[in-house]
C-alpha cells in the first residue's frame, strides 16, 4: 500500500505517521505542501497532526489553501481514501471535505492524555477491523477539538452512519472530553472514503510504549 | 481605505471563552453589570480600492473564503474611507 503523508509548515506528526504506516508494511512518501501533485500510485492520503501555520486565524484555515490541497481534493472526490488526524481533521473540516467545524475545547485547556474511544460504526475501510461498541485507548493532544455541527447536520451524520468514534470511559460509557457535539471524536464523509478524528492512532502502535490499540485502526486501510 | 472585520461565534453556538470570561467578571464584582460576554477577533486591513462599496465587496469575499468560518462564525465589516 502506498501512503502519502502531507507536510505543512508546523506539521509535527508526519514522521510518527510515516513510522506507524511503515511498521504496518506500507510504502510512505512525505509530501511538502508546496507540491501540486500527490504521487500517482497513492492509495491513502494522510493529513497528520501538528500546528500547520501556527494555527493562525483558525486551526487548519490556512493549510486548506496550500498548493497540494487541490490534488488531495481531486483524489478524494474521485473516491480516494483520505485520513485526517487531529490538525488533519481540522484541515479537512476547513476545506469542506468533512462537515462541521472545530471550536476551542470547552475546558479551554490543551488536553494531552490517553482517552478511551468507542467504535460507533465500522461499516467503513478505516474501522472494519474493530467491532461496534469496542473500546480502544488512544492518545489525544489538542486545544481545538470541540466538534460543532448544527442539529440538522448531526441528524445527517447519524442517518448516514458517519459518526465513527465517540469519547467514552474505560467501560464504554459515552462521556465528554472537550465539549464536542454528541461527544464525537471522529467522522467520515457520506461516501465513507474521507475520515477525520482528533485522537492519534499513530501514537499507539507499540505495546512497549504503553498501548498498541492504534494498530487495528490503521490496519483497516490495508484491506483490499 | 481601511476595513475593520469583526468575527465572532454565531449566536446559537456556545462561546466557551466568553462564558469563562463572563464567569470571571462575575466573581470580580461585575455580576450586576454584565449580562453577556462574547469573544471574537478583529482583523484590520488596508485595502487598495477606489470606493467604499468596492472595498466592502472585496471584504465580504475575503470573509466568506478565509477570514470567517461561516459554519460557526458571523462577521461584520466596517469600511473607513
Amino acid at each position: 500500500m502506498n501512503v502519502t503523508v502531507l507536510q505543512f509548515p508546523g506539521t509535527n506528526c508526519e514522521y510518527d505517521t510515516q513510522y506507524a504506516f511503515e511498521k504496518l508494511g506500507a510504502k510512505v512518501t512525505v509530501v511538502w505542501h508546496k507540491e501540486t501533485l500527490i504521487p500517482e500510485n497513492t492509495d491513502l492520503v494522510v493529513i497528520p497532526g501538528g500546528f500547520s501555520y501556527g494555527d493562525y486565524l483558525r486551526s487548519g484555515a490556512i493549510a486548506r489553501f496550500a498548493p497540494i490541497m487541490d490534488s488531495v481534493t481531486s483524489f478524494a472526490n474521485a473516491g480516494g481514501k483520505v485520513l485526517g488526524i487531529c490538525n488533519g481533521f481540522q484541515i479537512l473540516l476547513e476545506a469542506g471535505l468533512l462537515p462541521g467545524a472545530m471550536k476551542r475545547n470547552d475546558t479551554l485547556h490543551f488536553i494531552s492524555k490517553y482517552s478511551h474511544l468507542k467504535i460507533i460504526n465500522n461499516d467503513n475501510k478505516f474501522l472494519e477491523k474493530l467491532d461496534v461498541n469496542e473500546v480502544v485507548n488512544i492518545p489525544v493532544a489538542h486545544h481545538d477539538g470541540n466538534y460543532f455541527i448544527d442539529d440538522e447536520g448531526l441528524q445527517e451524520l447519524e442517518k448516514n452512519d458517519q459518526i465513527i468514534l465517540k469519547y467514552c470511559d474505560e467501560n464504554g460509557n459515552i462521556e465528554s472530553l472537550n465539549g464536542s457535539v454528541s461527544q464525537i471524536a471522529g467522522i467520515s464523509n457520506k461516501q465513507k472514503n474521507i475520515f477525520g478524528l482528533m485522537p492519534h492512532p499513530e501514537r499507539a502502535i507499540e505495546s512497549i510504549l504503553g498501548c498498541d490499540d492504534g494498530v487495528k485502526m490503521l490496519q483497516g486501510f490495508f484491506n483490499k | 481605505m481601511k476595513a475593520i472585520v469583526n468575527v465572532a461565534l454565531k449566536k446559537g453556538v456556545l462561546d466557551d471563552q466568553g462564558k469563562a470570561t463572563h464567569h470571571a467578571l462575575d466573581t470580580l464584582g461585575f455580576k450586576e453589570v454584565v449580562s453577556d460576554v462574547r469573544i471574537g477577533k478583529q482583523i484590520i486591513m488596508e485595502l487598495n480600492c477606489d470606493s467604499k462599496d468596492a472595498a466592502k465587496q472585496e471584504a465580504v469575499k475575503m470573509c466568506e473564503k478565509l477570514l470567517a468560518n461561516t459554519v460557526i462564525e458571523d462577521y461584520e465589516i466596517e469600511i473607513i474611507g
